[in-house]
C-alpha cells in the first residue's frame, strides 16, 4: 500500500487543530506557533501532492479508496485532478498567511479577566486548522457522499470563527459589535445549511437512483460517470434536473451567486479580515469547484439545459456585485461585494462550456484567492490600526504608510486585473471563452471590468491620498510580520501574472476531461484567434481541444 | 378396591375424564430479559419494603444497575444464539415474538435505561438539604407541596427510592411492548410501562405543582388513547375473531374464510378493520408524539423531573414505535394502501409542526419537547418506507436518537440557579463562557438534533430519507430536508446565545455532577460521535435485524 498522502494532506491540520486546542490557558503564544507549525507542514504536503501530480497521468491520482458505510453505499475515495490539486495547494498556501495575519486578532482584550477554561486564542487557530482541514478534504473527496459530509460539517468552525471573533468595537458599542457579529454568523450558518439540506435531498435521490439501475447505489463519482458513459446508469431526464438543482443551489449559496449572496457581506464585513480571507478565498472555492466536479459531470444534461440561466444570473452576480461595491462605505464589505462579481466570472467561466472559460475559470479561483487575500489582509491591517472599518474615517494614508498604501494599491491592482498580475490572465481567459460561445454575455461581462478599476482606484483615492486626516496622523507602517504576509503574496501575484504556464499545464487536462464528460465542444471560431504571447496551451486552438 | 369396581358401575357410568387445560408452553429462556427486569422490579419493592431508609439508596441502584446489565447480557446471548434471524419464532403461545427487531429494541431501550439510571441516581447536583445529599424527586410523594409533612420529609432526609422500582417496571413494559405479538399484550404492555411513567411525572422535587399538573395531564390524556387503543382493538377481535397479530393479517390478506358462528355478523366486515385499526394506530401515534396527538408532548416534558424527562423522551419512542413497526408490517401490510397516506400526512404535519412550533419556544426543556416531535415525523419518513431498509432505518435512527436525547437532557440537569434547574433559555445566554466544555457538549448534541455531517444525527437522517427515497416517498425526503432547515434555525439560535452572548452576571452557574451523571453524558457523547463517524457496524446490526417474524 502506498503513502496515503491526501490523507495525510488532510490529517495534519485537523491534527494540528486538535493540538492548538490543548495547548493549556497561559501559553497563549505557543498556540500560535503550533498552529503555524502545523500549516506549514500542510503546505509542504500540498507542495509534494503538486510534484508528485503529472499532469499528463490518469484522470484522478494518489488515489485511496477504503470501505467506509457499505449500507449507504460510501466509500471513503480519495483523488485528486488538476484543478483539486490546484486548489489544494491554494488552500495550503494561504492558511500560514491566514494565521500569521490574525496573530494578535484573538488575543484577550486588555484588562480582561484571565479565565482559567475559556481560551479564545487557542480555539481561533484550532479552527482555522479545523476549516483548512475540512476543505482540503472536500477538495481530494471523489465520493460525493464523502464530500458532502465535509461541504456541510465545514459550516460549523467557520461559524464560530464568525461569530466569535470579530474586530474590536471601535467607534460601535460592544454590544451592537456582537449582535451584529451573531446576527452574521447565524445569516451565514442558515443560508449554508438551507442550501446543504436541498443538496442532501438530491444525495439521497442520487443513491435512490443509482440503486435502481445498478443493484446497490453508489456515490462513486467515477463509478456514476463510467456507468452514465456505459449506459449502464440511466437518469430520467426530469429527476437529472431535480438532482442538478438539488445540488447547483447549495453550491450557488456557498459560491455565491446572486441572488444567493446576501450573506458574504454581512459575514466579511463582521469577522476580522483572515477570516474574511478564510471565507472567501478558501471555502467559497469549495461551491465553484464543487460545480466543475459534481454539477457538471455527474448532470451533464442537466447542467446544458441550465446554462442559460446560470449564465444570466453569473452576469447579474458581477455588474450587480460591481455595482454594489462601487456603493459601499465600508471597506470590507466593499471587497465582499467585489468579490461577488468575481464569483460571477468563475461560474460564467464554467458554464460558458469552453476550454478557455473553464480553464480560466479555474486559474481565478486560484488568482482570486491570491489577490483577495492580499487586498483583504492589508486592509485588516487598516482598520485594525485605525478602529473603523469607514472608507470616509481615512485619508492621505500613504503619506503616513506608504508601504501599506503601495502593497493596499497591488491588492487593488490585481483586483481589477491590471495586466501583469495573476487575475488578468484568467480574466481574460474567462471572457474569450464566454465571447466564443456567447459573444453578447461575453460584451456585457466586460462592463464589470470597467467597474471594478472604479471601485477599486476610488477606494485608493479616498483612503490613501489626499490631505491627512488628523486620526490617521502617526499611523506606524506596515511591521515585520505584517510585511512578511503581504510581501509573498505579491511575489505569487506578479509571478503568476507573468508566467501562468505551470499552473495552466496541470489545470488544462482535468478542464478536458470535465468537458468531454459535458460532451461539449469549443466552437469552431469564425476568425482563427491567436491567444498572444501567453499562449494559453498549444492543444486548444479552436475546434480540437475539448475532444479527447 | 378391585372386586368393588363392577358393583359401583352398576349405579354409575364414568364420567368422561375433564378435558384437561393445557399447560402452556412458555419458553422462559427467550422471555429472559423481560423477566429478569421483571424479577428486578419485584425485588426493588421488597428492598423498599424491608431495609432500613439509610441502606435503600445503594442497594436499590445496586439492584437497578445489575438488573438491567443482567437482562441486556441475555438479549445479547439470545441475539448472540440465532435468535434474532434463523430461530426468530413467536414464543409464549404467540403472544410475544422473538425476532431481530425485538431484540434490537429490546437491546436499545436497556440501554437507555441503564444510562437513565444513572442520571436518576445523581445526588451531587442539588444541593444538600439538612445534610443529606438529594436527588432529582420530591422527599415524600404524598406530601402537600409545601405543607407540612414535606418540611417534616425534607428535614428527615426522606428520599423516594422508590423511583428505581417504577422504572424497572416500566422498562418491563417497553421490553413486551415493540415484541406483543397479540393486541391484548400489547395493550397490557402499555398499560405496564405507562402507569409507572405517570407516577414518575410527578415526582419532581422542585416546582411540584408543575410537575404534578404534569402527570395529570399525562395520565389523563394517556388513558384517553389507552381507551381508543382499547376500543380499536375489540373491534379488530370483531372483524377477525381473533387478537393474535398473524390471525388478523391472515383476516385481512382474504385467507381465512371460516366465520366463527358467534361473529358471523361483523367478521370480514372492512368498516370494523378501518375504524379499529384507525383507533388502535392513534393509541400508538399518542405514545410516539406525533401531530396530531402531541398535546401532552411539551408539558409533560417541561414538568417532569428532568431524568424522567430524558428516560420517557427516549425510551418511549423506541418502545413505541417498535410497537408501531410490528402493527403496521406485521397486522397491516394487506391494508397498506389505506394506512399509507395517513401515515404520510401524519409524517408531514408532524415533522413541520414539531419544527415550526419549536421556533418560538423559549423553555430548553420545551424545546426539546417539540424538537422530539419533529424527529417523530423523520423516524414515519421510514416507518412509510415499507420496505427492510425502512425498518433496519428506523432501528438505527431510534438507537441513535434516543441517546443524543439522554445527554441533551443530562445536561440540562447541569444548570442551575437558585430555583433548581435553570430551563429559561434566557438563562443559557453566555454559558459558553463560563462553562466552555458544558457548553460544547450541549452543542454536540444540538448539531446531532440539527442532523450535521460526523454526528449520529446526520447517520440516521440520512438512512431514513434514503429508506423513504427507495420506497417512493420521495416527497416525504423533501419535507424532511425543510423542516430540518426550520429545526436547524433553533439548534442554532441556542448555540448563538451560549457562545455569542454576554453571560448575565444573575445568570445560572454550571453544577459539577457525580461520576454517574458524567458518565450518562460522556456515553451520550461518544455514542453520537462513534455513530456518526462509523456506523456501518451498527448499520449492519440494524439491517440483520429487519424482519419480523410472523
Amino acid at each position: 500500500m502506498s503513502f496515503p498522502l491526501l490523507t495525510v494532506t488532510a490529517a495534519v491540520p485537523a491534527l494540528g487543530a486538535i493540538a492548538t486546542a490543548a495547548v493549556p490557558a497561559a501559553k497563549r503564544a505557543a498556540a500560535k506557533w503550533v498552529a503555524l507549525a502545523f500549516s506549514l507542514a500542510t503546505l509542504v504536503l500540498a507542495a509534494v501532492a503538486l510534484v508528485r501530480f503529472d499532469p499528463g497521468g490518469a484522470r484522478f491520482q494518489l488515489t485511496e479508496s477504503h470501505a467506509w458505510i457499505a449500507d449507504f453505499g460510501v466509500r471513503y475515495e480519495l483523488g485528486v485532478d488538476g484543478i483539486a490539486v490546484v486548489l489544494i495547494a491554494l488552500t495550503a498556501v494561504l492558511i500560514p498567511f491566514v494565521i500569521l495575519a490574525g496573530w494578535h486578532d484573538a488575543d484577550p482584550l486588555e484588562g480582561e479577566r484571565p479565565n482559567r477554561r475559556w481560551r479564545p486564542t487557542q480555539g481561533f487557530f484550532a479552527l482555522i486548522l479545523m476549516v483548512e482541514a475540512m476543505v482540503v478534504i472536500s477538495f481530494e473527496a471523489t465520493d460525493v457522499f464523502l464530500f458532502y459530509i465535509f461541504f456541510e460539517a465545514m459550516l460549523i468552525p467557520m461559524y464560530f470563527l464568525i461569530g466569535g471573533f470579530g474586530d474590536r468595537a471601535g467607534e460601535r458599542s460592544e454590544e451592537e459589535t456582537a449582535t451584529q457579529r451573531s446576527y452574521a454568523a447565524v445569516k451565514f450558518l442558515l443560508y449554508n445549511l438551507a442550501g446543504g439540506l436541498i443538496m442532501l435531498a438530491a444525495v439521497v435521490g442520487l443513491y435512490a437512483v443509482t440503486a435502481d439501475d445498478l443493484g446497490t447505489g453508489t456515490f462513486s463519482l467515477q463509478q456514476i460517470v463510467q456507468a452514465r458513459a456505459s449506459g449502464d446508469l440511466s437518469i430520467a431526464t426530469g429527476t437529472e434536473r431535480w438532482l442538478f438543482l438539488g445540488f447547483f443551489f447549495a453550491f450557488a449559496v456557498k459560491a455565491p451567486l446572486w441572488p444567493l449572496h446576501t450573506w458574504l457581506p454581512n459575514a466579511m464585513g463582521e469577522s476580522t479580515a483572515p477570516v474574511a480571507v478564510l471565507i472567501t478565498a478558501v471555502v467559497d472555492k469549495v461551491g465553484t469547484f464543487a460545480m466543475l466536479r459534481f454539477c457538471l459531470q455527474l448532470f451533464p444534461e442537466a447542467s446544458k439545459w441550465a446554462t442559460p440561466v446560470i449564465l444570466v444570473l453569473a452576469l447579474i452576480s458581477i455588474i450587480y456585485g460591481a455595482l454594489l461595491a462601487v456603493g459601499q462605505r465600508d471597506i470590507k464589505r466593499l471587497i465582499a461585494y467585489a468579490s461577488i462579481s468575481h464569483f460571477g466570472f468563475i461560474i460564467l467561466g464554467i458554464f460558458a462550456m469552453t476550454t478557455q472559460g473553464q480553464g480560466g475559470a479555474t486559474l481565478y479561483m486560484v488568482n482570486h484567492g491570491i489577490s483577495t487575500a492580499a487586498l483583504m489582509l492589508v486592509a485588516g491591517f487598516l482598520i485594525t490600526r485605525r478602529g473603523s472599518r469607514l472608507i470616509a474615517d481615512y485619508g492621505g494614508v500613504q503619506k503616513v504608510a506608504p508601504v501599506l498604501a503601495g502593497t493596499f494599491l497591488i491588492g487593488g491592482l490585481a483586483t481589477l486585473s491590471l495586466p501583469g498580475l495573476a487575475p488578468f490572465i484568467s480574466e481574460f481567459l474567462v471572457l474569450v471563452g464566454t465571447f466564443s460561445r456567447y459573444p453578447v454575455l461575453g460584451i456585457i461581462a466586460t462592463v464589470g471590468i470597467v467597474l471594478a478599476a472604479l471601485y477599486v482606484l476610488v477606494l485608493y483615492q479616498r483612503t490613501m491620498t489626499g490631505p491627512v486626516k488628523d486620526e490617521v496622523r502617526g499611523m506606524p507602517d506596515l511591521k515585520a510580520r505584517e510585511l512578511l504576509v503581504v510581501a509573498p503574496l505579491i511575489a505569487l501575484l506578479i509571478f503568476l501574472g507573468v508566467y501562468p504556464k505551470p499552473l495552466a499545464d496541470i489545470v488544462n487536462p482535468a478542464v478536458d476531461h470535465t468537458l468531454s464528460v459535458v460532451d461539449e465542444k469549443d466552437p469552431k471560431p469564425d476568425h482563427p484567434v491567436d491567444a498572444g504571447w501567453f499562449s494559453y496551451s498549444p492543444m486548444h486552438d479552436g475546434a480540437s481541444g475539448g475532444a479527447k | 378396591m378391585t372386586h368393588a369396581a363392577p358393583v359401583h358401575s352398576l349405579w354409575t357410568t364414568a364420567a368422561a375424564a375433564p378435558d384437561k387445560i393445557p399447560a402452556p408452553h412458555i419458553e422462559y429462556g427467550q422471555l429472559s430479559p423481560t423477566l429478569i427486569v421483571l424479577g428486578g422490579a419485584i425485588l426493588g419493592v421488597l428492598v423498599e419494603a424491608f431495609l432500613p431508609r439509610r441502606q435503600r439508596y445503594g442497594a436499590q441502584l445496586f439492584v437497578s444497575v445489575l438488573t438491567l446489565a443482567a437482562a441486556f447480557a441475555a438479549v445479547v446471548g439470545l441475539a448472540a444464539g440465532d435468535y434474532g434471524t434463523g430461530k426468530a419464532h413467536v414464543a409464549a403461545m404467540g403472544a410475544i415474538a422473538v425476532d431481530g427487531p425485538a431484540l434490537f429494541l429490546q437491546g436499545t431501550i436497556l440501554l437507555v435505561a441503564l444510562v437513565a439510571v444513572f442520571t436518576f441516581a445523581e445526588r451531587r447536583l442539588d444541593p444538600v438539604a439538612h445534610g443529606n445529599q438529594v436527588d432529582s424527586f420530591a422527599a415524600q410523594a404524598a406530601a402537600v407541596p409545601g405543607g407540612e409533612a414535606e418540611k417534616a420529609a425534607v428535614k428527615a432526609g426522606f428520599t423516594t427510592t422508590e423511583v428505581f422500582p417504577l422504572v424497572l417496571f416500566a422498562v418491563g413494559g417497553m421490553l413486551v411492548f415493540p415484541s406483543a405479538n397479540d393486541l391484548l399484550t400489547l395493550f397490557v404492555a402499555l398499560e405496564v410501562f405507562s402507569l409507572p411513567l405517570y407516577v414518575l411525572c410527578a415526582l419532581a422535587r422542585r416546582h411540584r405543582m408543575l410537575s404534578q399538573e404534569a402527570a395529570v395531564k399525562y395520565f389523563l390524556l394517556g388513558a384517553f388513547s389507552s381507551a381508543f387503543l382499547l376500543f380499536g382493538i375489540a373491534l379488530l377481535y370483531g372483524y377477525a375473531g381473533t387478537v393474535g397479530y398473524a390471525g388478523i393479517a391472515d383476516v385481512v390478506d382474504g385467507q381465512v374464510r371460516n366465520v366463527t358462528p358467534a361473529l358471523a355478523g361483523t367478521m370480514g366486515n372492512d368498516a370494523l378493520l378501518l375504524i379499529g385499526g384507525a383507533m388502535v394506530l392513534m393509541g400508538l401515534l399518542f405514545k410516539i408524539g406525533a401531530v396530531p396527538f402531541h398535546m401532552w408532548t411539551p408539558d409533560v416534558y417541561q414538568g417532569a423531573p428532568t431524568p424522567v424527562t430524558g428516560f420517557m423522551a427516549a425510551a418511549t419512542k423506541v418502545a413505541a414505535f417498535g410497537a408501531l413497526l410490528r402493527l403496521l408490517y406485521v397486522v397491516l401490510p394487506g391494508l397498506r394502501w389505506d394506512w399509507r397516506p395517513v401515515m404520510w400526512g401524519v409524517a408531514i404535519v408532524t415533522m413541520l409542526g414539531g419544527a415550526i412550533v419549536a421556533v418560538t419556544q423559549t423553555d430548553v426543556k420545551r424545546l426539546l419537547a417539540y424538537s422530539s416531535i419533529a424527529h417523530a415525523g423523520f423516524i414515519l419518513a421510514g416507518v412509510i418506507a415499507t420496505t427492510p431498509d425502512g425498518i433496519s432505518s428506523v432501528l438505527f435512527y431510534l438507537a441513535a436518537y434516543s441517546f443524543v436525547t439522554l445527554g441533551a437532557f443530562a445536561v440540562v440537569t447541569l444548570v442551575r440557579d437558585a430555583g433548581g434547574e435553570a430551563t429559561h433559555l434566557s438563562k443559557w445566554a453566555g454559558l459558553g463562557r463560563r462553562s466552555p466544555l458544558v457548553a460544547a457538549v450541549f452543542a454536540v448534541f444540538l448539531l446531532a438534533f440539527a442532523g450535521i455531517p460526523l454526528t449520529s444525527g446526520f447517520a440516521g437522517k440520512f438512512a431514513v430519507f434514503k429508506a423513504a427515497a427507495d420506497g417512493g416517498a420521495g416527497a416525504l425526503v423533501v419535507v424532511g430536508v425543510i423542516s430540518s432547515a426550520i429545526a436547524a434555525f433553533f439548534y442554532i439560535r441556542v448555540i448563538v446565545l451560549m457562545f455569542f452572548s454576554e453571560p448575565r452576571t444573575d445568570g445560572p452557574s454550571v453544577a459539577v455532577p457525580s461520576v454517574l451523571t458524567s458518565s450518562a453524558i460522556a456515553i451520550g457523547v461518544a455514542v453520537t460521535l462513534v455513530l456518526g463517524v462509523a456506523p456501518q457496524y451498527f448499520l449492519d446490526l440494524a439491517g440483520q435485524a429487519g424482519v419480523f417474524v410472523r
